[in-house]
């Protein structure tokens, strides 16, 4: 049934110190809303557990991209729309700015955040395998101070993370050393904008002299959290690429992943996808990759 | 404000709609959505799916396309909207629905209020889209009846017509 809203409560404090008070002193009580792309969606079914809600749409502390020497932090609360726009980001971290750009349409857009696709944390969230591949790191804050944790270890089993109740995503931060990468996306769904992908892919990777000098593969919708594929790129990782490098790869693929069946595909059916895009990729990466 | 999730009370929120200030008491978890046709009843805003997925519900908020379906109201507190009564206000938009008149872009018209806003808010931000970039800016928008073909050839005519001028 559909919620009502005198139900619920929702705040506003406007600045993050004062939402990270709220969340210290009734822990776990308060859920925070950015951009209620997957909140909202939850609450018009009736499903929101949650009965506090406190809002931390388009707060300054979170919706700020910085740029360091070595890396480039990214408010949590930033918007696909901001990361879109933004140059940096399409040009250093390309896999990010598309998976951006395929995450709904436009007002989607606008609203849903990075943050909020890390801790909503779908295994078919369309940025997470990007965050693999760029080896992000988390920047967590809490009325006790921060903590940064890799991504790597952030998403912990089906939908759930290590986020503690009082704690906040404030940025994502990408390292900026993968200038000389030959980077590729895929998303094999219904259709592109606006549809749940049966199977997405991040990747890049670098050649020298012929051979796969660094390989980072990572993928969506193939296991209960996005999986970055390390038995794969190892199995690549100093080899030429021929034939018998393509087929190697789709059998470490397909036995690396844990597709399951739902209602969008088959588990076999994603296995045979899986393999196929790391091949396809090895491919374009041998004909269009940058020689180092 | 009430401690009792049970039974929050309302909040007096101001916001700026079509050009006139408002002032509305609502439920801060209130729909934009509701608020807009219920309290101020501007009912061209539609409700499709409530959940995000057909932008029928689109308004523009601080001028940038969102579903209003998504939105408690509370975030849009002190915001400007603007829903298709008020688009007028912006010059793109006689010129996109003479488009989809003339063009068969509205046929049952639930849509419609949604695509000329999405429309708008694109030729803003590119005043010569190409096809593609057209379909994508209108990709949260969808049409059971028109099958999209005559909705992108009116924004492709609107655009030639200077609708970004
Ligand atoms: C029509 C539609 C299409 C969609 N298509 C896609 C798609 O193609 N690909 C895709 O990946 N997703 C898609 N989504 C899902 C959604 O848009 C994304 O997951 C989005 O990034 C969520 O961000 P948000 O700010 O709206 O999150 P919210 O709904 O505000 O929050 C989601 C969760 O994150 C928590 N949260 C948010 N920000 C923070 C923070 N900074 N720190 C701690 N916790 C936080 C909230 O408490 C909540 O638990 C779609 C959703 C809709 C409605
Ligand atoms: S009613 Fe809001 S997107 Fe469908
Ligand atoms: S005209 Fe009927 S839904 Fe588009």
């Amino acid at each position: 049934m559909r919620a009502h809203p005198a139900n619920y409560e929702l705040v506003a404090p406007g600045g993050l110190s004062a939402v990270l008070s709220l969340l210290a002193k009734e822990r776990g009580v308060w859920l925070p809303i950015a951009g209620g792309t997957d909140v909202m969606v939850e609450y018009a079914a009736g499903k929101l557990p949650a009965r506090k809600l406190v809002s931390i749409w388009n707060l300054p502390e979170l919706r700020r991209i910085e740029v360091f020497p070595g890396e480039i932090r990214i408010g949590a609360g930033c918007t696909y729309t901001d990361l879109r726009v933004h140059d940096m980001v399409g040009r250093e971290f390309p896999l990010l700015a598309n998976a951006a750009s395929w995450t709904g349409g436009i007002a989607n857009q606008n609203r849903g955040t990075i943050g909020g696709n890390i801790v909503n944390a779908s295994p078919a969230a369309d940025s997470l395998p990007a965050l693999l591949v760029y080896e992000a790191e988390l920047i967590l804050v809490s009325a006790n101070g921060e903590r940064r944790v890799p991504y790597s270890n952030f998403h912990v089993a089906y939908r759930k993370t290590r986020l503690a109740p009082d704690e906040l995503i404030r940025a994502v931060c990408l390292p900026r050393c993968f200038s000389r990468y030959y980077a590729h996306a895929r998303k094999v769904g219904p259709r592109k904008a606006q549809a749940i992908a049966k199977v997405c892919l991040a990747a890049q990777a670098r050649l020298e002299n012929g051979v796969v000098e660094d390989i980072r593969v990572a993928m969506g919708s193939v296991a209960p959290v996005p999986l970055r594929l390390v038995r794969t790129e190892d199995s690549i990782k100093r080899k030429p690429i021929d034939a018998a490098l393509l087929r190697l790869a789709r059998q470490t693929t397909a036995a690396e992943i844990q597709p399951i069946d739902d209602i969008r595909s088959t588990a076999s059916y994603r296995a045979a996808v899986a393999g196929n895009l790391v091949a396809e990729f090895l491919q374009a990466l041998s004909t269009r990759g940058m020689q180092g | 404000m009430s401690e009792s999730p049970d039974e929050s009370s309302k909040w007096e929120i101001t916001l700026t709609v079509n050009g006139k200030r408002v002032t509305v008491q609502a439920y801060a978890m209130e729909r934009l959505l509701d608020v807009v046709r219920n309290d101020l009843g501007l009912k061209g805003t539609k409700e499709g799916c409530g959940e995000g997925e057909c932008g029928s519900c689109s308004v523009l908020m601080d001028g940038v396309l969102v579903n209003s379906c998504l939105i408690p109201v509370l975030q849009a507190k002190d915001s400007t909207i603007i829903t298709i009564e008020g688009v007028q206000a912006d010059g793109r938009a006689p010129v996109v629905q003479q488009a989809f008149l003339e063009y068969g872009g509205a046929q049952c018209g639930i849509c419609t209020p949604g695509m000329i806003l999405a429309a708008c808010h694109l030729l803003q931000k590119k005043p010569q889209p190409t096809i593609e970039e057209i379909r994508e800016g209108l990709s949260g928008n969808l049409c059971r009846c028109t099958g999209y073909l005559q909705i992108i050839e009116a924004v492709k005519e609107a655009a030639r017509r200077g609708a970004a001028t």
